[in-house]
């Protein structure tokens, strides 16, 4: 860091200035924009899991009243391309080819089979009431073990099995470690589906302006310059004729990051009728079609020492993709990065990991909040629990032996895990100082004499942030890990930053404002930070991977410092001044002794205006744009550990979160309110995968949880009051020295309520290793340990 | 998901009300509050041709009569709630209806709607089941009463005519020596039961010497078991059939049954 | 009103002015205040009465927008997250809203206002409890819900 960099706003809980509009009701979600004649559209999706279309008879459809157009694939065959998912990253990947509407064929329940534009969204649906289709149903691969099983329907006609995707990794000798082990523990962890249920449903507006030929697309999304990237490729439009307008998000949670057919097909009407097309998913096509996550079997076993050591782990894990790889990333990256995060708290040499992906005749998973690690996490905290209750010694203390050391050395597992700056143990004693752990257990104790089952269950973690370049970059997928910033001097003296991390409600701008005022030297009230347009924004990655701090906030804080030098300079030409005597604080230029010689704002107006009383020849630049990218490690290893109390009724089977604590190092924290907040938010979308959350399909193929009286999610009244403390290791690499945060919340909440349940059950001889924990299946472990 | 075209009409009158529903029959479909109703059109379950609103009919009242608790059929649930009439005569009710989904629900929805409606895990039949309630129907030949026990009588099905509108509720007044006690299964607050239980019960010296149990959501309508002891209840209940799905089997349901049992009689009894 | 029609003159008090509108029957309150009135503070999150985040104020209390019809709201008074910001009714509520970070994407926060309002204005003190089974139908997918009992605490009456 640079000698003269003070931090005033970084570090700071300061509250969102962006969230002022929010509560006074004056968002601007994608929904809230209309534009003259646009039309709406509406989707007949699969009602069946696999079938064909054997007729299709729009002419009664098309008729209807307010009704512009009703289209299947073959009318949109000369406007846009299909896909496939192709990764190098994957190779071999079994993914067919997608389109935007079926293809003559559907290969999952809620595939988008036509599209109907209409006047309102209510007639294009009654549009599609009207379109004659006779379907001849086709048999379907639909459970995970199902689908694998070697008399399993085709889930793509021609296919010789439904596997989409191995893999085997050794790390060490794990067969030796295994033989010699003085202990081994094993388990069978499944986890349901789920999906991310962003409260603002997926939607566009696409607007083709055929004279100007601009594809104008406003989009929920993650990622415009991504989108920008795929749909220029799509629809065969010159990418910087492209413009993808991110407005104000309800949520993305890494479901707005794909490729979604319906999505490329409302674009396609607008471009076949050029007026602009609204789609909107309804909560219906949201939990049918939002990409889904999980549904995983893995079977693992870890292996110990006569010392309590860890010395390797087995994994065998499967895992359900749907009918295709989602698009782009593919949908190997959730249980490839799951694999490679088993054990990843703790050192252990051995390792053996084998992947199963199957295709189905289901919706498509992929990449929700925290890829992977939940999983491994859940795994992982299990078998430890397992190992310490066989060894007869606490959990605590069995972790604390075998956690990977802290500093800066990279310690690289037997799973390949290249791991640094990790502070296990200081996060479980701030833990252990946050909980009074002693006091919990008091509690749990007295409970449980009274009747009781209170249970207290921990979980630490390894949550892998802000990947950089080579992991996209070399699959080949558009996915950028750099990010772009501009700044520029207003002359009110304000600063402007446009920054290509996009804002999704996760308060990014705000982070990124405290860095530019700081770098520069301005109030923090005076950065106005814009994100997520093509046309105003510089080239970057948006929002993925809990990268907003780490990679969008310093490729800030490095334009501010550069914007910072060039007001210096601009203000000692302008003084005769020498600029090292310089110093610009809350916007004034001082000089050595901290006086004022110069408003920052007067310096933008000599630059507009009176660019005469510069000397002869000196252009200030009091606007740049700075391009960063990490050059060295791929990720960044932010850690953390979590503890859950809980009580389960052992008469009715409910499980009751009473209260949660996290514990989080992700480097340094630029607003603490924002990090604990994230933190939060991600708990409790793990309380909903361990306790709630199940995309459950009927063994038909057919969604029984598609609306969300069925779906549940976690409401107010059952979710705990939850505690967060913080460890800060500043990674090295960077000025700011943050990491990832967005994300760890959701990483061991399943793992750490699951052992809080197992540790409720113990008494009873009952154990668990699914989620979500149903009430029946808490009734039905207690009457087996019966 | 946008409800599909209906024609509407709002009545002003009782009469104008049974008009339209003899001229329309089963094409016609009586919104009340509409918080089962509109979730089933938005969602294209149901398609009627014509919505009869009948929110300007006068039936919001709460009367106490000389023996009864009369409670209009378009009363809402918060008003129900809050009334002190209710929590006097029928407190029942105000053990169960904040159970009923969530505030903004329970400003909307109706006593009347949610019997008429028939759900077989909603809150408020059981309660008419377990008090003996009476519902007031009116047709085009006037009115006539239905017992809650023959007024429910299956998955969403009722006692009420294509021609019949529910138009109150009378409740017995609570008498002395009566308790009551609500409890219900859910995984959240406001959701509807796995398993429900609504009981009123005759104590003396802190023993249980009569009831009404009417069990919810386990079946496909409120179930009634009256008894004259705890046991027997026990032994009454165990006979119950009770149904199940694939998250919630029927093992399953029939423990929450025993354990709702158990909880409701020993808090009655305390 | 006694015939059936497909659609329907309404005169409503919408965030206290008169509106004269037709409406298709069949057209939710909160779509027509969203389309027709311009009033986008209202979000539809689920249409079928879960999540909460379409609720508006009719006449006095919180109701689901999309469990009404739009035909429903005649002879009304509606008042909208506009209407209630700039009367400066919920004032209190939106300044701790924001001071506490309680809210994310802010897709929730509208209905979240409104019902906590009512609360207050039922139960002035209301324990923690209280206030999490008060926002029990308005579903919140960024926060975790602990902000918002925050800041709902904070703006009780006497808390300072």
């Amino acid at each position: 860091m640079e000698p003269r960099a003070r931090f005033q706003a970084i570090g700071r809980s300061l509250p969102r200035a962006g969230t002022r509009r929010l509560v006074a009701g004056r968002g601007r979600y994608v929904d809230d924009i209309v534009l003259p004649r646009m039309v709406h559209a509406a989707f007949l999706r699969s009602p069946y899991p696999h079938a064909r279309l054997a007729r299709v008879d729009l002419t009664v459809a098309r008729a209807a009243p307010g009704v512009l157009a009703v289209y299947a694939w073959s009318d949109l065959q000369d406007t846009v391309r299909a896909w496939q998912s192709r990764s190098a990253a994957f190779p071999g990947l079994v993914s067919p080819t997608q389109t935007p509407l079926a293809d003559g064929r559907c290969a999952w329940q809620g595939e988008p089979v036509l599209m109907a534009l209409a006047d309102t969204r209510a007639a294009a649906e009654d549009a599609l009431e009207l379109a004659e289709i006779e379907w001849e149903e086709l048999p379907a691969a639909v459970g995970l073990e199902a689908a694998l099983a070697p008399q399993a329907p085709a889930v793509h006609p021609g296919l010789a099995n439904n596997v989409a995707w191995t893999k085997e990794t050794l790390g060490g000798d794990p067969d030796e470690a295994f033989a010699k082990a003085a202990l081994v523990v094993e388990t069978q962890v499944h986890l349901a589906r789920l999906t991310g249920v962003t409260l603002e449903p997926r939607g566009l507006v696409a607007d083709w302006d055929p004279a100007g030929e601009t594809l104008t697309v406003h989009h929920s999304h993650q990622m415009p310059h991504q989108m920008q990237a795929h749909f220029a490729e799509f629809f065969g439009v010159p990418a910087e004729r492209v413009r993808v307008v991110v407005p104000d998000v309800g949520g993305g949670f890494g479901l707005k990051m794909h490729v979604y057919p319906d999505e490329i097909a409302a674009i396609a009407g607008a471009i076949k009728l050029a007026r602009p097309v609204k789609f909107i998913a309804d909560r219906l096509e949201s939990l049918a079609s939002d990409i889904h996550a999980r549904e995983h079997n893995v079977r693992a076993r870890m292996a110990l020492d006569g010392e309590g050591h860890i010395v390797g782990f087995d994994v065998d894990q499967r895992h359900g993709a749907g009918a295709y790889s989602v698009f782009p990333r593919g949908s190997p990256v959730e249980s490839s990065a799951a694999l490679h995060l088993v054990g990843a708290p703790y050192r252990f040499a051995h390792f053996r990991g084998r992947l199963t992906i199957a295709l189905q005749n289901k919706a498509m998973t992929g990449q929700y909040r925290s890829v992977g690690h939940p999983i491994a996490v859940l795994v992982t905290e299990r078998l430890v629990e397992l190992a310490a209750c066989a060894r007869g010694e606490d959990g605590l203390a069995l972790r604390r032996r075998n956690f990977t050391p802290p500093g800066e050395t990279p310690y690289v597992n037997g799973a390949g895990q290249r791991l640094f700056d990790v502070s296990h143990d200081a996060c479980l004693l701030a833990l252990e100082r946050l909980v009074d752990v002693p006091r919990v257990r008091e509690t749990v104790r007295s409970a449980r004499a009274a009747g009781r089952a209170l249970g207290f269950g921990v979980a630490c973690y390894v949550e892998m942030t802000a990947t950089g370049a080579e992991a996209y970059g070399k699959a080949g997928v558009p996915v950028s890990a750099a990010d772009s910033v501009s700044l520029s001097v207003e002359l009110s003296g304000a600063v402007r930053c446009a920054a290509s991390v996009t804002e999704i409600g996760q308060g990014v701008t705000q982070a990124l404002a405290q860095a530019v005022a700081d770098g520069v030297g301005v109030p923090v009230e005076r950065v106005l930070v814009h994100t997520g347009d093509t046309a105003q924004v510089p080239h970057g990655g948006g929002a993925w991977a809990s990268r907003g701090a780490a990679i969008g906030a310093e490729a800030a804080w490095l334009a501010a410092r550069r914007l910072r030098r060039n007001i210096l300079e601009a203000a000692a030409r302008l003084l005769g001044a020498d600029d090292e005597s310089l110093d610009l604080r809350d916007g004034t230029i001082v000089d050595h002794r901290g006086e004022a010689r110069l408003e920052l704002s007067e310096l933008a107006h000599i630059a507009a205006f009176r660019g005469y009383e510069l000397p002869e020849g000196f252009q200030p630049q009091l606007s740049l744009m700075h391009h960063y990218r990490r050059s060295k490690d791929l990720f960044l290893p932010a850690n953390g550990v979590q503890a859950s109390l809980l009580e389960v009724d052992l008469h009715t089977g409910l499980v009751r979160p009473l209260r949660h604590w996290a514990v989080c190092d992700c480097g340094r924290v630029l607003n603490p309110l924002l990090v604990e907040e994230q933190l939060r938010g991600g708990v409790v979308q793990g309380i909903g995968e361990a306790l709630y959350e199940e995309l459950r399909y009927g063994e038909d193929g057919h969604l029984e949880t598609g609306t969300l009286a069925e779906y549940l999610v976690p409401m107010a009244a059952e979710m705990p009051d939850i505690e967060v403390a913080h460890v800060q290791t500043p990674y090295d690499g960077t000025s700011l020295g943050a990491k990832g945060a967005g994300e760890a919340g959701v990483a061991a909440a399943p793992a750490a309520i699951l052992n809080a349940v197992n540790d409720a059950l113990a008494p009873h001889g009952a154990a668990l290793d699914a989620v979500p924990i149903s009430p029946a299946a808490v009734l039905e472990a207690l009457e087996r340990g019966r | 998901m946008k409800a599909p075209a209906f024609r509407y009409a709002r009545p002003e009158s009782l009469d104008e009300a049974i008009a339209l529903l003899v001229e329309h029959g089963t094409d016609a479909r009586v919104l009340a509050g509409g918080q089962s109703l509109m979730p089933m059109l938005n969602l294209r379950l149901l398609q009627p041709s014509v919505l009869v609103d009948i929110n300007r009919l006068p039936l919001s009242e709460i009367r106490l009569q000389d023996q009864t608790l009369d409670i209009g059929a378009l009363a809402r649930h918060a008003e129900v709630l809050y009334s002190g009439e209710v929590a006097h005569m029928a407190p029942l009710l105000k053990l169960a209806l904040p159970h009923v989904a969530h505030l903004a629900v329970r400003n909307r929805g109706t006593h009347g709607g949610s019997c008429a409606l028939a759900d077989p895990s909603a809150e408020i039949p059981a309660c008419a089941l377990a008090l003996e309630a009476s519902f007031v129907l009116r047709g085009p030949r006037g009115e006539r009463r239905v017992p809650a026990e023959l007024f429910f009588r299956g998955l969403y099905e009722t006692a009420l005519g294509a021609d019949e509108l529910l138009v109150r509720v009378d409740y017995p007044r609570a008498q002395p020596g009566w308790r009551y006690g609500f409890q219900e299964v859910a995984r959240r607050h406001g959701d509807f039961a796995i398993a429900g239980l609504a009981a009123a019960a005759r104590v003396e010296g802190g023993v249980l010497r009569e009831a009404r149990l009417a069990f919810f959501g386990v079946a496909d309508r409120p179930v009634l078991v009256r008894g004259a002891s705890v046991e027997e209840l026990r032994e009454r209940t165990d006979k119950m059939e009770v149904s199940g799905t694939r998250v919630y089997p029927p093992p399953f349901r029939r423990r929450l049954v025993r354990v709702l049992l158990e909880r409701v009689t020993s808090s009655i009894e305390k | 009103m006694k015939h059936p029609l497909t659609e329907r003159e309404i005169r409503a008090i919408v965030n206290g002015r008169e509106v004269r509108a037709r409406v298709p029957v069949r057209k939710s309150l909160v779509d027509w205040l969203r389309e027709d009135q311009g009033l986008t503070g209202s979000h539809v999150g689920c249409e079928h009465g879960v999540c909460g985040a379409c609720s508006v104020v009719l006449d006095g209390a919180v109701v689901r927008g999309c469990l009404t019809l739009a035909v429903q709201a005649d002879g009304a008074r509606i008042e909208t997250i506009e209407g209630a910001t700039e009367s400066g009714r919920i004032g209190r509520l939106q300044e701790a809203f924001y001071q506490r970070a309680a809210l994310q994407c802010g897709f929730c926060t509208p209905g979240m206002l409104l019902v906590a309002a009512e609360l207050l204005a039922r139960n002035p003190n209301p324990s923690r409890d209280e206030i999490r089974e008060a926002l029990s139908g308005n579903l919140c997918r960024c926060t975790g819900y602990h902000a918002i009992v925050d800041a709902v605490e904070a703006a009780k009456s006497g808390s300072r």
